[in-house]
Parts: C-alpha cells; structure tokens; sequence
C-alpha cells in the first residue's frame, strides 16, 4: 500500500536496469491518439475558436446571433427528436435485451440480435432513409397497399419527412444500440440475487423494486444518455430524409456552411456546433459517471 | 446412535431447531436423474454435510429443500409440516450460495437486514438486528461496507449472516467455501460451525470437499448418482465405510489386486479378512487405507512382493505419507513422521498390511474424485 502509493519507495526497492524505458506499448496507441488529435481535438479546438471569433478579433457577436427563433426552434427540436427516439428506443431496447438475456445463452435468439443489433446500430444515411422513403414514403408500396384499402397514413400531411418521421427512422438504429450498450448490464445479473431474495422472503416484485431496479437504474439511464447523444449528433439520416429548412442543428449548421443563397456564415455555424459540443458533453459526463457505478456492481 | 452424537453437540444451543426430513426425493431433468430416491432425516439442530462427486445431486437435493426445485415425487417435511409445494419464499430457509451473492447495490447492513425489510420489521429494530447478526460473524466493523470493499470471505460470513438474520428453520449452504483459498476456506469452515452450533439451526451442508465435510459435520451422507450411499458419523464413514464407493471417495485408499478365497482376500502373500464375507471366489481390487500399512527398513538384501522402494515422502505434520514402488504397483502407506524420516527416498523396504477386514471392489478403475 505504502510502497504503491509513494514512486520514491517504488524505485528505491527496484533498482532500474539501464536507464529509462520507452513504454513501447503505447506504439500500438500512437496511429489512433494521433487521428484523434487531428479529427477529433483539432476540430473542437476550431470550432471553439471560430465561435468566439468576430470581423475583427474576439468577439461574442456569433453567440448573441444564436439567438434568433429558428435556430432556438432547432435546437428545441434538435433535442426533442433527441429525447423521444432516446426514450422509445431505450424501452423497446431494454425489453429486446431482457428477452434476450432470460434466453438460451447459447440460443437462436441470442445469435441472432446479437450480431443483427451489431450491423443496424450502425445502419444510418441514405441507405436508411431510401428505405423507409421506398416503403412508407409517400409513393412508398406499404403507403400506397394501405391507401388501396382506405388507409391514408399520410392524411395530415407527409410526416415521414417532419419531426416525427425523424424520430420513427431513428428508433431504427436506436432500438439495437439499446440492446449492445444494454445487454452486459442484464448479462450481469446474477440468477442468485433473485434466489437470495426469493429464500429471504421477497417474491417477484420486491426482487425489481428492491434489487434488478436499483441494479439497472444506473445502466439504463446511462444507455438512454447514450442513445441521446447518437440521435441528437446525427446527420446523414436526417439530411437525407428532409430537404429543405432548417429543421434540427446539424442541418442547419450544414446549411450555414454550404449555403449557396449567400447566407453563408461560418462563424454561426461554429456557434452552432459549440452549443452541440456543450450539449454532448454534458450528456456523455452523465453517462461515464453511470457506467462507472454500473460497472462496479454488474459485472 | 447417530442422533445422539447430533444432539450432543446441542447442549449450548439458544434455541431448538427442527426436524427436517427428506423423504423419497426424486428429480430428472431430460434424460438425466439428478436424484433417485433420496431420503434423509436431520435431527433438530443438526449439521448434515452431503459429500459426493460433481454431478451426484447435492445442489439438486439442497434446491429441494429450499423450494427453488420442485420434486418429480417424494416430500419435505420441516418441523413436521409438508411443505414440498411451498414456494420458496414461504418456507423460512436461509441459503448460503457457493458464488457470492449479496446484493451490490447495499451495505453489509443493509443485506444482512433485507430479510427483514421483507418481512416488514421496523427500521430501527432492522438495523439493531443486523448489527447483532454482524458481530456473530465477527464482522462489527465492516456493517457499512459495500460487496466490492469485503474480501471473499467477508462476503460469504455477511451471507451467513443475512440468511440467520431470519431466524430460518432451515439453512442450506451450497459449497460456500469452494471460491475461497485454503487457509481462509478452513478458517471460515470452523465459524460456520461455531455460528451453527451456537444458534442451534438443522443445516445442511453441501460439499464435494471430503476434509471439509469430515470436518464439519455431525453426519456425513456420501452421495453416488442421486442417493445416499452412506450416511453417518465423519469417524463411521472414514473408518468404515460401508461400501467400495465411499471407501474410495472419502480418504485416501491403496488399491491392491488380490485374490478372494474362502472368504479372505489373498494380496501378495498377505491373507485379509473381508468386510463383505459372502464375496465370490476370484479375482478383486482389495481397498487398504494408507494407515494399515507398516514399513520396516532392512530390505536390502531381501526379495519378494512385499518389498520396494521408497520413491517420495509427503510430510503432513505428526504424520507423513510414504510412497512405495513395489515394482508393478506403487503402495501408500501413513506413517508417524519420526518413522518417515529414518526412510529417504531410495530407501529399499519391507512392507507389511495391518490384516484389518477390507473391502473389496471389482470395478476397472477408481471413482472420479471431485
Ligand atoms: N437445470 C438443470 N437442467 C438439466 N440438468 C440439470 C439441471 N440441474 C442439474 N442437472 C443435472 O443433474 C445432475 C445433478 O446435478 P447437481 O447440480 O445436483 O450436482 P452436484 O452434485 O451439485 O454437482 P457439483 O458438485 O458439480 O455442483 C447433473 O447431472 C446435472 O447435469
Ligand atoms: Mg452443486
């Protein structure tokens, strides 16, 4: 303990064999750290940048720009869409994962929303958006099979392209990143906690009020916080499915960047991107701290 | 007889157990019986080990009695009441889990006193209650550790506690020591039993460790595919057991090929007298403890079937163990360690078997030890 916790004890006792060593294992690290130094830091360390930076020098004219109805409506619905595919795609999950974890451990079932959750997790883009627009678009074959007989699931207006559609494509892959973050938390559950509870008296409801409650409270909140984060930074879904506007931020800081009717403002678009940064960074702080007490007791 | 040495270890108990009997027990699971027939009566306040190779049915008969299985046929009876359809909830059985099991997410306390949170005891009186539980196991100190601050077997003493803290009628521990190291293991092997003796619970212990359960116990039941195949006091099943099985499971057996004749068993020259007289004539493994063998130095010169080399020695404290090579057979014999000592290896020998009655097997190869 003494030694472990003070380095002069930890050298003194262990003399060092030909000078200082170079932590060769940190080699296998460098090609990652530096991709992460230029593509992850870099850009933030930019955006901070630009975000504070005004015609001439330091400036906070981007941010007090932030502050018009639009750009606070898409920051609204940014978190809105966030927050509802989050939540439908944490319940489902949870409960795909339950029915999963209770299996066969080497079962059919397993297997398959195993490695199928791996693969849609990442699904997203225009292949996603092709496929709900090919099936519930508004020419799609399930939309026009059901107009055939009466259904019309457009009758209020094209929504597969608004807010709610966004939240519907979402829960697509939010549902199976539910089941991979989820599932290790359940897996941790140990038959005996429900035993004990059992021989100490409790039955089927003090086991969840008092025991898998508490146990995957923590878990459950922290993969919800995640799926928050994957919706709320997501783009390319989004982008294909919706044309015009600027419906939610990753959209419209795209717009400020690209826009071609000279509205073009790179330093709002970084003030956008910083109040994404914020945002994000306060959720996946949330999450560590779960994960961290998660980690502790399910493992 | 065997009841009474039970009931002698009571005379300090604070209070009565029960009686438990488990009567004609039988379970299969697809294709495979996990119990046939098991029949057992613990006397009040009696601690049973269930000894027995992996997969001979000891979980399954304990997870019968606790109610987490249900029987295919035969009963359980505590303190003279059925109570084979029982959930488990309802049965008062405490249980102490070979993997640890207490819950993460509370103290020591506060599992300790789970029981009686579910059983709707006020929370002052829960946390007095703990507390003395704790210090039965000797664990005052650590009440407001989490599982993950105890060490091994910290935890499985707090398991202990928290199943007592209910005042079960039963308790049921499933190896509870086996995911611990040696010295701890027979450290906490003694507490449990000072803590079971004390409280005066009927236990029923279960083990496939042999020194544990000779250790432990009132009465040994040695278990073989789904049955007791003896049950009795640890000295009873060291010195006689009864049957070729337990003599070779429990202890440590020389298995020397002899020929059964007249009711004798011809090994090597030597003539032993058998436990089983009504035996047939022919060939048999005769089953000699280490103990029933002499050794005598001076084979120098000697010759015949009797005499070998010393090939290792085993020190084991006030007595050591003496491996023989006879040439086509290698003998153990226990020895007092003065006696080994004069005896290096390469050391030629003379051996001599003490003529105890043996028993004698015919099976090709030895039982699987666990
Ligand atoms: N849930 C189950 N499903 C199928 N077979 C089972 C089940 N539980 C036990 N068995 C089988 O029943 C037999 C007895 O099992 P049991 O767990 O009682 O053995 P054990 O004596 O406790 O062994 P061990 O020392 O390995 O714990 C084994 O052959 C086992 O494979
Ligand atoms: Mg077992």
């Amino acid at each position: 303990m003494i030694a472990a916790g003070n380095p002069d004890v930890k050298t003194a006792r262990r003399p060092r064999e030909g000078g200082r060593r170079f932590p060769l294992h940190w080699i296998g690290a460098l090609p990652f750290l530096i991709y992460v130094a230029l593509f992850l830091l870099l850009p933030t360390a930019i955006v901070v940048v630009g975000a504070f930076a005004g015609k001439a020098g330091p400036s906070l004219s981007n941010i007090t720009d932030l502050n018009q109805g639009f750009l606070l409506n898409a920051f609204f619905s940014s978190l809105l869409i966030s927050t509802a595919s989050a939540v439908v795609g944490a319940v489902a999950g949870a409960l795909l994962a339950y029915a999963v974890a209770t299996g066969n451990p080497r079962g059919v079932l397993r297997r398959v929303v195993s490695s199928a959750c791996g693969v849609l997790a990442q699904f997203g883009g225009v292949t996603l958006a092709f496929a709900f627009i090919a099936t519930i678009g508004s020419v799609g074959f399930i939309r026009l099979w059901l107009q055939e007989r009466g259904i019309d699931i457009f009758a209020n207006g094209v929504w597969l392209t608004e807010l709610p559609g966004l939240v519907l494509v979402y829960t697509y892959f939010q549902i199976p990143l539910m089941v991979l973050v989820f599932l290790p938390a359940l897996d941790g559950i140990r038959p005996q906690w429900r035993e004990a509870t059992e021989s100490l008296g409790g039955g089927t409801w003090h086991y969840w009020r008092y025991v898998a409650g508490p146990l995957l409270a923590p878990a459950f909140l922290g993969a919800t916080l995640l799926l928050f984060a994957n919706a709320f930074s997501a783009y390319a879904t989004a982008a294909a499915l919706i044309s015009q506007g600027n419906p939610i931020v990753p959209i419209a800081i795209s717009n400020f960047l690209t826009s071609e009717t000279g509205r073009n403002n790179p330093g709002l678009a970084q003030a956008l991107a910083l109040g994404m940064v914020v945002i994000v960074a306060i959720v996946m702080a949330l999450y560590a701290l779960l994960q961290r007490r998660t980690s502790r007791w399910l493992r | 007889m065997t009841t009474t040495v039970a009931a002698a270890g009571l005379g300090t108990a604070a209070r009565a157990g029960v009686e438990v009997r488990l009567e004609n027990l039988q379970r299969r699971y697809a294709g495979v019986t996990a119990l046939d027939g098991l029949s057992l009566t613990m006397a009040p306040g009696e601690l049973v080990a269930l000894l027995g190779p992996s997969g001979c049915g000891k979980t399954t008969a304990l997870r019968l009695v606790a109610g987490l299985e249900q029987a295919d046929s035969g009963r359980v009876v505590v303190g003279g009441e059925d109570v084979t359809g029982q959930p488990t909830n309802k049965r008062d059985v405490g249980m102490v889990f070979q993997a640890y099991s207490l819950f993460p997410h509370l103290t020591a306390w506060q599992n300790v006193a789970f029981g009686l949170q579910m059983r709707k005891v006020d929370a002052r009186q829960r946390r007095q209650r703990a507390g003395e539980m704790l210090e039965l196991v000797g664990l005052s100190g650590f009440a407001d550790r989490f599982a993950h601050q105890l060490s091994g077997g910290q935890q499985q003493r707090v398991a202990l506690a928290r199943a007592l803290a209910i005042q079960p009628k039963v308790l049921l521990l499933d190896e509870p020591l086996s995911a611990l190291d040696a010295k701890v293991r027979a450290r906490l092997r003694d507490e449990i039993r000072r803590v079971q003796l004390e409280v005066g619970i009927t236990t029923l212990f279960v083990t496939h460790d042999q020194e544990e359960a000779l250790a432990i116990a009132d009465r040994v039941g040695v278990m073989h595919s789904g049955r007791i195949e003896q049950l009795g006091p640890p000295t009873t099943i060291y010195s006689r057991p009864a049957t070729p099985f337990v003599a070779e499971f429990v202890g440590l057996t020389n298995r020397l090929p002899g020929v059964v004749r007249g009711g004798e068993v011809d090994v090597r020259g030597t003539r032993l007298p058998l436990v089983q007289p009504d035996a047939a004539d022919g060939p048999a493994i005769a089953l000699v403890r280490p103990e029933a063998v002499t050794v005598a130095s001076g084979g120098e010169t000697a010759a015949g079937p009797l005499v070998g080399t010393v090939i290792a020695t085993a020190f084991l404290g006030a007595t050591s163990r003496v491996s023989i090579d006879l040439g086509d057979l290698t003998v153990l014999a226990q020895l007092p360690t003065s006696e080994a000592t004069a005896l290096p290896a390469g050391t030629r020998v003379r051996i001599a078997i003490r003529p105890d009655p043996v028993l004698i097997s015919r099976d090709e190869a030895a039982p699987e030890r666990a």
